[in-house]
């Protein structure tokens, strides 16, 4: 049924129909409508789960980590500071292989304090382990969180479902919200790999030695690198249920492009109307959305963007000392490809700015209008009355 | 072992040999009687701390019981979880017992167990105290003792604070059950965990004072010997707290401070003077505690 709700809804929405057995979770802006909306179904009894309210993120973590050693379907959510604050329990959950699931909402980390959208902090969490799926709207908001448990259960990796602050998050959109029927055929309950028992006792992350320790670690990378597949497969079963799907990632217009830009979150769904203005200008524009950040959709984004000129990486996020992240990987991705696009670097939206159809629009004139790109990011719609050059 | 401790000792050793503790350390022996008190439906959850490493190396394990090792500050987080896991299970019954150290609890856990306990979890949270950062070379923690020279606080900079009271923390939280326990009176002991396996429901906490041959420079043997002194001498008194009100003393010792202290090399350098500084801090905290019995 079509709802008109909020991007944070939609995870609480899709958390209530995924029948989710143990939630722990500590507030922080702009997390909070989400864990509100859990509470309240708690509460009323239309999700029979414990909610554990914890005194921080880290403990959150920790909590969830406990319950899903416990076997049950475990969820948190957090934001910004939050995420920065569990990143010890990040590598602990994925090492301990446990198919948590995350609902993140990009924040911008301090200081100056600031609420708005950034996604600094979930890529600051890169290297833990995590599956990373960034959404466009609300509708997919749903959809990837509903996801999320069938993909960590089959691979037991922990996936964050990552939504932009507040463009996301607080804004009402109209979502088609599943019957519960459907979704229990789409996700029974769990059979968990990992149950602490009692009646069958073991012990889950006792020391290792560094005989041992490379190949623990080599089988993560084995899982990760089972994900695509597993995804794709989740897509199809899902898609037969709901008749949606989204990919790793999604071309728009890439077949004949010059310039692709490499978008990703809330920016997306700007992008494409600026690709048809631009089209309908004659000019051959493409856009690239990339939704899955980890593991790094290497093979699309090779095919992708193989056959344009050159690639526009729009990053809301930023590196110090190097320059955007997505531009980044996007760079790893191709560098070893006999013929690949230049790739231009722009930081536009950081702490919440607007990117708007004028901002990608000048990113297109200035992708088009330059030879090579610079040998840094360059930074959109600077204040030049705030900036203080050193 | 006398006769009415044998009797009260069930024979199940969940503790298997073959654990890597050091010779005569009390962590080791708290472990062996708690989880014969508590049974083997027991899970245990345990931080970083020497039990991380006694536990053995994988793929082994010393405990005939669950295990869930995680991160140093979450005892009393991860310890939630896993019980609110099993409770949605439909496994009531089962035990979850963190078992973290005096780091793991009174410093970096300090916070985890504060917000495990105030939501009164349905957890033990045993605390065996060894009195510093004994796994990672005998640092100081908030539950060094006044007078001790560890490896951070070395030469004439002994500790000059206070030991942390931790069991006066728990009681402000008013939890169901709080006890102090010493491996040196097993049968009390074990007592206290049964009693805590059995008040389920609510959080029950076990202070455990364990020694330490390695970080205490004492010699193994006489492991229990002094951890008897220390109750002896009332430096670390046994009672009991329920419900954050009703006070227990379970032990009144008449000895001084100076017997306890002259045993271990961690006070070798105290003089008479420093001495007679922790009797008195010692009698201060013994008439503290009977004021509230």
């Amino acid at each position: 049924m079509k709802r008109i709700i909020e991007g944070s809804h939609a995870v609480s929405e899709a958390v209530r129909l995924g029948r989710v057995q143990v939630v722990s979770a500590y507030p922080i802006t702009p997390q909070t409508h989400i864990v509100e909306a859990i509470s309240e179904d708690c509460a009323h009894g239309s999700l029979d789960a414990r909610f554990i309210c914890v005194e921080s993120e880290h403990s959150a973590m920790a909590a969830v980590i406990g319950a899903s050693s416990g076997g049950v379907r475990a969820f948190t959510a957090t934001s910004g500071q939050g995420l920065a604050y569990m990143h010890e329990l990040l590598h602990w959950a994925s090492a301990a292989r446990l198919p948590i699931v995350m609902a993140e909402v990009n924040r911008a980390l301090a200081p100056g304090w600031n609420i708005w959208a950034d996604q600094t902090d979930s890529l600051s969490q890169r290297d833990t382990g995590w599956i990373q799926l960034y959404c466009e709207d609300g509708q997919e908001v749903l959809d990837t969180t509903l996801q999320a448990f069938r993909l960590a259960e089959a691979i037991n990796l922990p996936v964050m479902v990552i939504l932009d602050a507040f463009f996301l998050s607080h804004t009402l959109e109209p979502v088609d919200v599943p019957d519960q029927d459907s979704v229990d055929r789409f996700l029974p309950p769990p059979t968990p790999r990992i149950k602490l028992d009692t009646a069958n006792p073991y012990a889950l992350g006792q020391m290792v030695a560094p005989a041992a320790y490379m190949e623990m670690r080599r089988d993560i990378q084995k899982a990760m690198e089972a994900v695509p597949g597993r995804f794709m497969a989740v897509e199809d079963v899902y898609e037969s249920e709901f008749g949606r799907r989204y990919g790793m990632t999604e071309a728009v217009a890439c077949e004949d492009a010059d310039i692709i830009f490499v978008v990703s979150g809330t920016v997306s769904g700007t992008c494409r109307q600026v690709i048809d203005e631009l089209r309908s200008g004659g000019e051959k524009a493409g856009m690239l959305k990339i939704k899955m950040f980890r593991p790094f959709p290497v093979d699309d984004v090779r095919r992708i963007l193989g056959r344009a000129g050159k690639a526009a990486v729009v990053d809301r996020n930023f590196s110090f000392g190097m320059g955007g992240i997505f531009a980044q990987e996007v760079k790893a991705a191709l560098c070893n490809e006999k013929k690949h696009p230049s790739v231009f670097g722009y930081i536009a939206g950081l702490g919440g700015r607007d990117v708007t159809p004028d901002t990608l629009q000048e990113i297109y004139q200035a992708t088009r209008l330059s030879d090579h790109p610079e040998r840094e990011s360059v930074w959109m719609g600077l204040n030049q009355t705030m900036m203080r050059d050193s | 072992m006398n006769i009415a401790i044998q009797k009260a000792t069930p024979n199940s050793e969940l503790l298997h040999p073959g654990h890597v503790a050091c010779p005569g350390c009390g962590a080791a022996i708290a472990m062996k009687f708690a989880l014969k008190a508590v049974g083997e439906k027991t899970a245990v959850v345990i931080p970083a701390c020497c039990w991380g490493v006694i536990a053995g190396p994988y793929p082994q394990t010393a405990l005939k019981v669950p295990i869930l090792q995680t991160a140093f500050a979450t005892a009393g987080a991860a310890a939630s979880g896993l019980r609110a896991a099993m409770d949605m299970n439909g496994d009531t019954e089962s035990i979850v017992m963190a078992w973290a150290g005096d780091g793991g609890t009174f410093d970096i856990g300090l916070q985890s167990l504060s917000g495990a306990v105030e939501r009164n979890e349905d957890i033990i949270y045993v605390c065996y105290d060894n009195e510093a950062y004994m796994n990672t070379g005998v640092q100081r923690s908030s539950s060094t003792p006044y007078g001790t020279r560890t490896t951070t606080t070395p030469g004439h900079a002994w500790k000059k604070s206070r030991k942390k009271n931790i069991m006066e923390i728990m009681a402000a939280h008013r939890i169901p059950y709080a006890a102090s326990a010493s491996i040196a009176f097993p049968e009390d002991m074990m007592q206290k965990f049964s009693r805590a396996g059995r008040l389920k429901g609510g959080s029950r906490f076990l202070h455990v004072f364990a020694t330490c041959p390695t970080g205490w420079g004492i010699p193994s043997e006489l492991s229990v010997k002094i951890a008897r002194m220390a109750v002896q001498c009332n430096m670390f008194p046994l009672y009991e707290i329920e419900n954050g009100m009703t006070y227990t003393l379970n032990y009144q010792g008449n000895a001084h401070v100076e017997d306890y202290i002259k045993t271990q090399g961690r006070f070798r350098h105290l003089s008479k003077a420093d001495i007679a500084e922790i009797q008195k801090m010692v009698d201060e905290d013994w008439e503290l505690l009977m004021r509230k019995m």
